[in-house]
């Protein structure tokens, strides 16, 4: 197994405010699925966007498809980028396009010709049902909606990883089990996926998938090892959690 | 080509404008139609400068005042002998005395100018090139050994002060110019830092969507091209007639100064390149601004 991910020692501060992460080590494999778990402001996302290049660890050594991202140049970081899905916890769509545009996206900043992109967003839309409302505006769709075209244009390049950050949150359970398997679709393609939720039932819906915990901005097990799979004994620790 | 500047359906969704309705391009046009106005005053006012100097400053006269015929004659001789033995003269010309005759009448009254009235000898000189101080202080030594009492007055020498004044309007409007260029660019960046900020949102998102710098740029950059093309349009369409209607009142005046046909096929080219250099300047601004906006970002 190839590692995809590598964090040593990694500490993350916004501006000049206290540590929201620290003290992170941990690696990942590539072709692995795994869920990101702990309650509210443990710096799941903050984590997610070291992973996605949105944040420069504060310190420690992040490496990224055997890169250092310390030294890695800022004009490789594109490249980087799109072999990166991202669902945000906050979807961000563009807001004056269509669900159709919006997840076609990713592939016009890959350079891809309109002819080639038709098909493969109609399929895609298919898959999270909204093939009717490819026209329709993000302000015009549901959350549950808005949150389905994010997957959608998450997935839509067939990435290496795809991190995402609560991807179920605003969707009904059927729903969430449904966008459930695309991930696991997408993982047995050879996509590492990352996933952070607080949603135990969702967790164990993936037999393969291990865990990590964060607590207070740092692993709950600080030697880095996963629960493979998830215990019961972990989950009902902090089922409370669950909104 | 035109895809390189004009956006594409896409692109102009994604960062959307309504056309016209910004102050973008109003102000390229005033900026273009001042620039274009000054650069042809500078362009006019620099041939006005060359064909003055080509009529008046390559040229010089020499008088002789003597009341005695003879005497006169005599220098007159001389003096034509010297003038044609120096490198700087190309060529001497004796003003016969009728000349001089009807270039006094209408100052003396045709009935004054008899034989009584001694008149100066003239010799019209014109010189190679525009005749230096050196070269004049050299003829005026040889004048004074070989005809005592001519005078030489170079044309240049009292036109002088024609020829600061214009030189000095030339390089006020080439410092106009560089003023506007200047404010130009100034505007350029301020609406590409504008319309940056009104779409930070979209650009966060095609950022981490792995678009780069140059791509990000290149919908800004083509948005201001637009805008500049449509502002250098109404910019040429304003300065046109002006120009003309200018051209035609300078040649009414018939002074030579600032005639149409001072204004030759180069100095056309160059108000023409006006324009196209001014929607240049404003895609570089743009995107100049646009990538050390985004150089802030991871
Ligand atoms: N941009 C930011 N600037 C400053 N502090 C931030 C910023 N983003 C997050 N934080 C802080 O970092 C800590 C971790 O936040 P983070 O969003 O990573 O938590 P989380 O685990 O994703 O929480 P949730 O489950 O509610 O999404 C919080 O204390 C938060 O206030
Ligand atoms: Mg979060």
């Amino acid at each position: 197994m190839d590692s995809i991910v590598q964090f040593e020692n990694v500490g993350l501060r916004y501006g000049t405010g206290p540590e929201v992460l620290s003290n992170l080590s941990f690696t990942l494999f590539s072709g692995q699925f795994y869920f990101l778990t702990g309650p509210s402001g443990a710096g799941k996302s903050s984590l997610l966007k070291l992973l996605y290049l949105a944040q420069r660890p504060s310190r420690g050594l992040v490496r990224l498809f055997d890169s250092d991202l310390m030294t890695l140049g800022q004009d490789r970081l594109p490249g980087f980028r799109r072999r990166i899905g991202v669902v945000f916890q906050d979807f961000r769509l563009v807001p004056h396009l269509s669900a159709f545009d919006n997840i076609a996206l990713p592939l016009r900043i890959a350079g891809m010709r309109d002819a080639d992109i038709i098909t493969p967003v109609r399929e895609i839309l298919d898959w999270v049902g909204l093939t009717a409302r490819g026209d329709a505006l993000p302000a015009t769709l549901s959350g549950g909606e808005q949150q389905r075209v994010a997957i959608a244009r998450a997935v839509i390049t067939r990435p290496d990883i795809l991190v995402a950050d609560e991807p179920t949150g605003n969707v009904d359970p059927d729903m969430a089990v449904k966008l459930l398997r695309l991930f696991e679709a997408l993982n047995r393609m050879g996509t590492t996926i990352i996933v952070a939720t607080h949603d135990v039932h969702l967790m164990t819906r993936i037999k393969r998938a291990q865990m990590m915990r964060l607590e207070a901005g740092q692993l709950s097990d600080p030697t880095g090892a996963l629960r493979y799979p998830p215990r019961p004994a972990d989950l009902t620790g902090w089922a409370g959690e669950q909104s | 080509m035109l895809g390189l500047i004009f956006p594409t359906g896409h692109d102009r969704r994604l960062i959307p404008q309504a056309r016209l309705t910004g102050p973008m391009p109003w102000v390229m046009a005033i900026m273009l139609f001042l620039t274009m106005l000054a650069t042809a005053a500078a362009l006019a006012l620099g041939s006005a400068g060359q064909q003055i100097n080509a009529d008046l400053a390559g040229r010089a006269t020499v008088q002789i005042v003597n009341a005695d015929a003879q005497a006169r004659q005599t220098q007159a001789v001389a003096a034509e002998a010297v003038l044609r033995s120096d490198r700087a003269v190309a060529a001497v010309t004796q003003v016969s005395e009728t000349e001089v005759r009807d270039l006094l009448a209408p100052w003396l009254g045709s009935g004054a100018v008899s034989d009584d009235i001694p008149l100066p000898a003239l010799i019209d000189v014109d010189f190679r090139t525009r005749a230096d101080a050196a070269a004049l202080a050299r003829l005026r030594g040889a004048l004074s050994r070989a005809a005592p009492d001519a005078r030489i007055d170079a044309h240049g020498q009292w036109l002088r002060p024609v020829f600061d004044l214009i030189a000095t309007l030339r390089w006020l409007a080439v410092g106009l110019v560089a003023l506007l260029v200047l404010a130009s660019m100034a505007s350029v960046m301020l609406s590409a830092r504008s319309s940056f900020a009104a779409h930070s949102e979209t650009i966060d998102i095609m950022h981490l969507l792995g678009s780069t710098h140059a791509q990000i740029a290149r919908l800004f950059q083509r948005r201001i091209a637009l805008d500049a093309a449509l502002g250098a349009l109404f910019g040429c369409l304003l300065a046109a007639p002006v120009l003309w209607m200018l051209g035609q009142a300078a040649g009414r005046l018939d002074s030579g100064l600032v005639s149409a046909g001072s204004f030759g096929l180069v100095d056309w080219l160059l108000l023409a390149t006006v324009p196209i250099a001014g929607i240049a300047l404003a895609v570089i601004t743009a995107r100049i601004t646009v990538l050390s906006a985004l150089r802030k970002k991871l």
